[in-house]
């Protein structure tokens, strides 16, 4: 029965009584209203507008259309997976340089994080486009994501070597382990398992940044949309951006689910883990 | 060190500034109001209301914001709605960051344990004054350090504004390069401004209590007036 009651109070709402039942359920009703309302609103906009005309659609059923979409695709991933797989690097890099004994190494770490979190991505890969990889988008934007994420992750791994309790690294010492030797065998693995969900949560903004590579004209998904609906009849912006958005929901999505899946699967082994009796 | 003061360079570099800093305060503004509202949607005793915010929140938090932009500057005038690029540019902003400010919000009202609540709602307070004097300020303080990290962020994807015909510092950084200054010198005097605006902003919200309390302080002095506050410092004088 308890849990029934704690299930309907919040923070900021007390169990409802009937009348206030009365009231939520008049209020859910007017919410529905309003919603359907919204939708019939976009749906008439959409239609007014000629959006739902089959020519504008038909490129759609086109192969070498569906292939431009398959390739943009590729194209988003391919630029992904590097530059997580490089940012993952560079971060452990960063990470090891912040948690050095050596003051000019952290210092120098500490800056290069710092001045790479704050900068806006797109000022950064406009200017290694044009400058450092003179017209090779692909490597521009790879490397831009990679200076950014790799500096998000350093301070995400960073805390997580912080956080393991301080016992583990001085019993590590006391057994005469090295200082690389603590970090690698022991402080590294936990901070890892703990901060796993943060680290792949970090690859969603990855994956969402890929799209700036449409600002320097590399072929990835988003600037497949545009050179589809801008060289159909008809200009089909619309029906290019209602297909294309979901791709990119779905990808992120599957990204945030494997994180969640990550953190229960590490919550479970971490109780069954202290649940061993001593 | 010489490409700033030829040619209108400075000119340039400055209204790109200014374009960036009301672009980023506008949208600020627009996130600050549809994520509070957002934010009371997910945590409203409605379900429908619940799941609306859900969805919406999980939609603009998946999409990438230069789509969000692509998809304002293209797609909006083909369904007859006609804005100038700047006002785009706050919208698809604004629209994105909400989602965020919706998420802070939230987190931060869920972390104010249950009991607080109760307590106060069996005192007898109403629902303005348990949000007020005993949710709220709890749920702040939570809420601060994650909020400097959202709208430290936001000026610096307002960027993207500069691909979308926006005149901002982006946009000034390709006017410049195509003029074909060197690209390092450029992007010094591009990052200057970026720097300070978030260094700015991560400094309003390290102070933001003391300055709610200053605020707070201040208005009681005004409306009360000959408070006990004020003869102390009489005398203090004396």
């Amino acid at each position: 029965m308890s849990s029934s009651r704690t299930a309907s109070a919040s923070v900021l709402y007390d169990a409802p009584g009937p009348r206030a039942r009365f009231r939520y359920r008049a209020l859910g009703v007017l919410t529905v209203l309003g919603i359907a309302g919204l939708l019939w609103y976009a749906y008439d906009k959409l239609d007014s507008t000629g959006q739902f005309a089959p020519e504008l659609w038909e490129p759609f059923q086109y192969t070498a259309v569906q292939q431009r979409i398959v390739d943009g695709l590729l194209a988003t991933l391919k630029a992904f997976a590097l530059a997580a797989v490089l940012s993952l690097l560079l971060g452990a890099l960063l990470a090891a340089g912040r948690l050095s004994d050596h003051k000019p190494v952290r210092a120098v770490s500490g800056a290069v994080v710092q001045f790479f979190r704050a900068m806006p991505l797109l000022i950064m890969i406009f200017a290694l486009y044009r400058g450092l990889f003179a017209g090779d988008p692909f490597w521009a934007l790879v490397t831009g994501l990679t200076l950014y994420n790799g500096s998000v992750q350093a301070e995400i791994i960073r805390s997580g070597v912080e956080a393991v309790p301080r016992g583990q690294s001085e019993a590590a010492y006391a057994l005469g382990m090295r200082k690389s030797a603590v970090m690698l065998s022991i402080l590294v693995p936990q901070a890892v398992r703990s901060m796993l969900p943060a680290i792949i949560s970090q690859t969603v903004v990855t994956l969402k940044d890929t799209s700036l590579g449409f600002v320097i004209t590399y072929p990835e998904l988003l600037y497949a949309m545009k050179l589809i609906a801008s060289n159909s009849t008809g200009y089909p912006y619309v029906p290019t951006v209602l297909v294309g958005t979901p791709i990119y929901i779905a990808m992120c999505l599957l990204l945030a689910a494997l994180a969640r899946w990550i953190e229960a699967r590490g919550r479970r082994g971490a109780n069954r883990r202290t649940s061993v009796p001593a | 060190m010489d490409i700033l003061f030829e040619h209108g360079n400075f000119a340039l570099l400055r209204d790109g500034f200014l374009q960036t800093v009301e672009l980023s305060a506008l949208a600020a503004l627009l996130a600050l109001l549809l994520g509070t509202l957002l934010a009371a949607f997910r945590v409203s005793p409605v379900p429908v209301l619940r799941a609306f915010g859900t969805v919406w929140v999980t939609a603009f938090r998946n999409t990438p914001l230069t789509l969000l932009f692509l998809a304002a500057v293209f797609t909006l005038p083909r369904l007859d709605v006609r804005f100038s690029p700047f006002t785009f540019a706050v919208l698809a902003l604004g629209f994105y960051t909400a989602a965020f400010v919706c998420e802070v919000l939230r987190s931060g009202i869920n972390t104010v344990p249950l009991g607080q609540a109760e307590a106060a709602r069996s005192l007898g307070m109403t629902f303005g004054q348990t949000l007020r004097l005993v949710i709220l300020p709890q749920a702040a303080k939570t809420v601060l350090g994650p909020m400097s990290s959202v709208f430290i962020a936001l000026p610096r994807n307002s960027a993207i504004a500069g691909a979308f015909s926006v005149a901002e510092l982006f946009q000034a950084q390709a006017t410049l390069t195509d003029l074909g200054y060197p690209i390092a010198l450029i992007f010094f005097w591009v990052a200057l401004p970026y720097l300070t605006i978030s260094a700015s902003v991560g400094l309003l919200f390290h102070y933001l209590p003391q300055i709610v309390a200053a605020g707070g302080r201040l208005v009681r002095g005004l409306s009360e007036r000959g408070t006990p506050v004020r003869t102390e410092t009489v005398e203090a004088n004396q």
